[in-house]
């Protein structure tokens, strides 16, 4: 089951906890990877660790060109084909509303919702050829529930399941599947600046009393690529230790 | 230049599933051939792939019709 031999994924923010985290585990499923993101150093760190079948493209999300371009160098790095598209790359600047700028509204909208739409429209063209496509976007949980401080983030990652089952419906008769995957509070250096008495507050929250770790989110995404979920579309999963049940 | 209305029919037929004798020159893709969007989307990309040019999204949307995909790829030959 989940056997991902011979597909082609590209994985953007995979310099990241989580992004790191599902391209192993994408490749370990027998995936062919591509890693995106804009820290190019710990993108080739990554592929050396993975060794055969790692490819790295490094790419801004807030920036159109290198968006397309990102979709051709990582379809002619695997071959000519891109399968598993995870759109995982995403930033933050928090404030709260009264004292948001409008820079830090739009940057967040640009790079995490409009530079997904991008990646996601210049990758369908050979998925709908091919009649196959996964493309898994990760949202999180607060665009579901909203977290004060987080109405940019909360925003675009919302925005991103409405734009899923708008795709999800386009795309379903090609063999393309379009779903959300959104991670409740995981241990990553993201989380690691947070103090103890946070930690405490957000635990407060969950019942299973722990964050999550990197690998139960991308235990999630192999699933949502697999043939096996070929039904599953338009989905939101919710991998949050019960933080939220809808 | 007869021979590009035959390749673009045999695209038809067999993107669409369609009988020969429907796709007439003036047969719409979407009201007669029971093309959806999508299907005309893919349609242009498999004009696009046989004959090697490249159909901008303006030019896409304004062929409806068989006649109207062979007309745009004749004009696209000579230039």
């Amino acid at each position: 089951m989940f056997d991902l031999s011979g597909k082609a994924a590209l994985v953007t923010g995979a310099s990241g906890g989580i992004g790191g985290a599902i391209a192993r585990a994408l490749h370990k499923q027998g995936a062919t990877v591509t890693l995106s993101g804009t820290r190019a150093e710990a993108l080739e760190q990554l592929k050396a660790s993975l060794g055969e079948r790692a490819h790295v493209v490094a790419a801004r999300m807030d920036d159109p060109a290198d968006i397309d371009r990102l979709a051709k160098e990582a379809e002619a790095a695997m071959g000519g084909k891109l399968d598993i598209l995870v759109n995982n790359a995403g930033i933050t600047r928090d404030n709260i509303s009264m004292r948001m700028k409008d820079e830090e509204w739009e940057k967040v909208l640009q790079v995490n919702l409009t530079g997904t739409f991008r990646l996601i429209r210049a990758s369908m063209r050979g998925m709908m050829k091919r009649r196959f496509g996964r493309v898994v976007n990760i949202t999180s949980i607060v665009g579901v529930t909203g977290n004060p401080g987080q109405a940019n983030y909360a925003a675009a990652k919302a925005g991103l399941i409405g734009m899923s089952k708008s795709l999800a419906q386009e795309l379903a008769s090609r063999g393309i599947t379009v779903n959300c995957l959104a991670p409740g509070f995981i241990a990553t250096p993201m989380t690691d600046v947070l103090t103890d008495d946070q930690k405490k507050a957000i635990l407060g929250r969950v019942p299973a009393d722990r964050l999550g770790t990197p690998e139960e989110i991308a235990a999630g995404v192999v699933y949502l690529a697999s043939d096996e979920a070929a039904y599953v579309t338009g989905q939101t999963l919710h991998i949050n230790g019960g933080m939220a049940m809808i | 230049m007869s021979d590009i209305a035959e390749r673009v029919k045999k695209i038809v037929v067999e993107h669409l599933g369609v009988e020969a004798a429907q796709v007439k020159e003036e047969a719409k893709f979407i009201d007669d051939l029971g093309a959806d969007s999508l299907d005309t989307v893919e349609l242009v990309m498999a004009f696009e792939e046989e004959f090697g040019i490249e159909i901008p999204d303006d030019a896409a949307e304004k062929i409806q019709t068989v006649g109207d995909a062979i007309g745009f790829i004749k004009g696209t030959a000579k230039s």
